[in-house]
């Protein structure tokens, strides 16, 4: 089963939540897909496998010689990614899709293709936790768009048998609809709070219109006006309230400290025992 | 005008709460909520919308069924497996780049422009505000940041005034990057945690990529204190300026709940380190640290009292 963690807001407890998720289970995949900021492996200590693998994405190469500044290929680009500039086409590459429109339009033949890299993803096991097979993917700094590594990651899992865990990245743009889209179920991760509710709204909109199905967990629920809110909301749109995470000053020091405390193991576990019901229910 | 953004690598460290203290506390500003992927600015600020515009970016692909003649040229060109002999069979992977448009031999295709989301003006109990809503997973988040941001400055101008607050989004990629660019001043939100402190060092390195002047403010600082220690070890190192340190309180979360400021609660700690933080801000940005109306209004209200 591929069970996707996001959640509108971020810093509402993705990591702490796909972390306590992977550390109970006996064989499991956990891909950190927040290739933004990653932080799983912060807590799993991993040892890598290697040195890990270079993602690229494919950008125009301009041959000047060839070019005669024809402007054809500026306009077909929508992205605005190249100028004319001195008589001949500059590429502005922050700005590009790799969508190779430009290339099918050139006459003269002056732009090839060549790899540019974007970030890496990276592979290890546990020594605290040897059941969880750990992916992670870092972004390069000054890269604009995570989508072609996220992309790539989930691609080299896609093969996988077994359940995988995605801690994605935070919002409801392209990187976490990347993300979470094909998973069979998905984690909105929310707090007791006016901002965690209206976030969560919108990631509801998300996984609605992408026809994921969907459950909530309630993190530093405090039994109060906020959990009652969140509540009538998930009954509203009918998507279920797998669980609630107690707010607890004990474990957001443990977890500062980079450690995943033992406190919420039971919860974790009522978790997986809804998701497995879910998973047989054939969803 | 300066422009002040505050970012944090990661959402949840208290972004949102500690912009609309900073915006209660100084006296002339426009507010500008650039995470629009998730605008919680509005929440806090009792927001009244002014004016609703539409905002457009980007275009999506039309196919004239009558001309299309199902020869599959645009399946085999589109990059993104969008389209499927003439039909748009995953509208989420389009980008919108229009190869499948202008090599469709029958031109069946047209690129029309997309509605991507909405921005907002809007009146606050802090100011005006201006923030948007992107539309559902569609791109040009950077788009829509750097729109709501030139708005900003518009009004910021019209009114002559000298300081613009900025609720940034969170991460490093393009509304990051469209939020901080050209900015006077970055405020960096770190929590004395592994992960945040970690998610700093790739916010500083994003923010020297663009030369954008950079300066920290712990958030819970009293949460663990070795690590609070160590950011501040750290930013010294990097010759990075630490600007306030706020103490770890259930106020932010019972303001948010309440549609309050932090400095709205009666934590005086919190109270303290915050204007202290806006004062030392104030010094940096070299914009007038008078208290803001409101607080002025109400400290002669409690004379009356
Ligand atoms: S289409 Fe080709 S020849 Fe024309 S400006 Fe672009 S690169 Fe140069
Ligand atoms: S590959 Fe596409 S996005 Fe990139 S420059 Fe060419 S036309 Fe523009
Ligand atoms: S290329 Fe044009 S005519 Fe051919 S299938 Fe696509 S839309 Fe139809
Ligand atoms: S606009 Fe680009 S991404 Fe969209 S269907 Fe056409 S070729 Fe594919």
């Amino acid at each position: 089963m591929l069970i996707s963690i996001a959640s509108g807001k971020g810093g509402t407890g993705k990591t702490t939540l796909a972390l306590l998720l992977a550390s109970i289970h006996s064989d499991i995949t956990l891909i950190d897909c927040d290739v933004e900021e990653p932080n799983c492996h912060l807590f799993l200590k991993p040892e890598w496998q290697d040195q890990g693998q270079e993602v690229a994405v494919m950008i125009p190469q301009i041959n000047i010689e060839l070019c005669n500044g024809c402007e054809t290929c500026s306009t077909v680009c929508l992205f605005n990614a190249i100028a004319i500039s001195g008589g001949a086409a500059l590429l502005f590459n922050e700005l590009c899709h790799s969508c190779g429109g430009c290339i099918l339009a050139c006459q003269q033949g002056a732009i090839t293709e060549d790899k540019k890299l974007i970030g890496t993803i990276t592979t290890g096991t546990s020594p605290i936790f040897p059941a969880i097979q750990f992916l992670s993917g870092s972004l390069d700094i000054g890269t604009p768009s995570a989508v072609p590594l996220i992309k790539a990651i989930k691609e080299k899992v896609s093969h996988l048998a077994g359940d995988i865990l995605l801690d994605c990245p935070p919002g409801t743009s392209c990187s976490m609809v990347t993300a979470i889209k094909d998973s069979d179920f998905c984690i909105l991760v929310t707090e007791p709070t006016p901002f965690g509710k209206h976030d969560l709204e919108l990631a509801m909109n998300i996984t609605h219109l992408l026809n994921i199905p969907t459950g909530v967990v309630i993190n530093k629920s405090d039994e109060n006006i906020g959990d009652e809110s969140i509540e009538s909301l998930c009954h509203i749109r009918q998507i279920p309230v797998l669980a609630k995470i107690p707010h607890s000053f004990s474990f957001a020091k443990e977890y500062a400290a980079g450690f995943i405390p033992d406190e919420f193991q039971a919860v974790a576990a009522t978790i997986w025992s809804q998701l497995n019901a879910k998973g047989s229910e054939g969803i | 005008m300066k422009e002040l953004v505050i970012v944090s690598g990661k959402g949840g460290t208290g972004k949102t709460s500690i912009s609309a203290a900073l915006a209660f506390l100084s006296p002339q500003k426009v507010l500008i909520d650039c995470d629009v992927d998730a605008a919680n600015l509005h929440l806090v600020s009792g927001a009244i919308i002014r004016e609703t515009h539409e905002f457009k970016a980007g275009f999506e692909p039309n196919v004239d069924e009558n001309k299309c003649t199902s020869c599959g040229q645009c399946t085999d060109l589109c990059r993104f497996g969008a389209i499927t002999a003439g039909v748009i069979t995953t509208p989420f992977n389009c980008e919108g780049c229009g190869v499948c448009a202008f090599n469709c031999p029958e031109h069946a295709i047209s690129m029309l422009e997309k509605q991507a989301g909405h921005w907002f003006l809007a009146d606050t109990h802090l100011g005006q505000l201006i923030y948007a809503e992107l539309g559902l997973s569609v791109e040009n988040s950077g788009k829509l940041v750097s729109k709501v941001r030139q708005e900003g400055k518009k009004i910021a101008k019209a009114k002559k005034f000298p300081l613009m607050i900025t609720d940034g989004p969170p991460g490093i990629g393009c509304p990051a990057i469209a939020a901080l660019s050209g900015a006077s001043l970055a405020l960096a939100v770190v929590e004395p945690s592994l992960s945040s402190i970690h998610d700093l060092k790739r916010l500083v390195d994003l923010v020297a990529h663009f030369k954008i002047p950079l300066a920290v403010c712990i958030n819970k600082s009293t949460l663990h204190r070795e690590n609070t220690r160590e950011i501040i070890a750290w930013c010294h190192s990097k010759a990075i300026p630490i600007m306030g340190q706020l103490p770890y309180s259930d106020a932010f979360r019972i303001a948010v709940q309440s549609g309050k400021t932090v400095l709205e609660m009666e934590d005086a700690a919190v109270i303290e380190e915050m204007t202290k933080l806006w004062h030392n801000l104030a010094k940096r940005l070299e914009v007038s640290i008078t208290e803001s109306n409101i607080g002025f209004f109400r400290r002669k209200l409690h004379i009356f009292q």
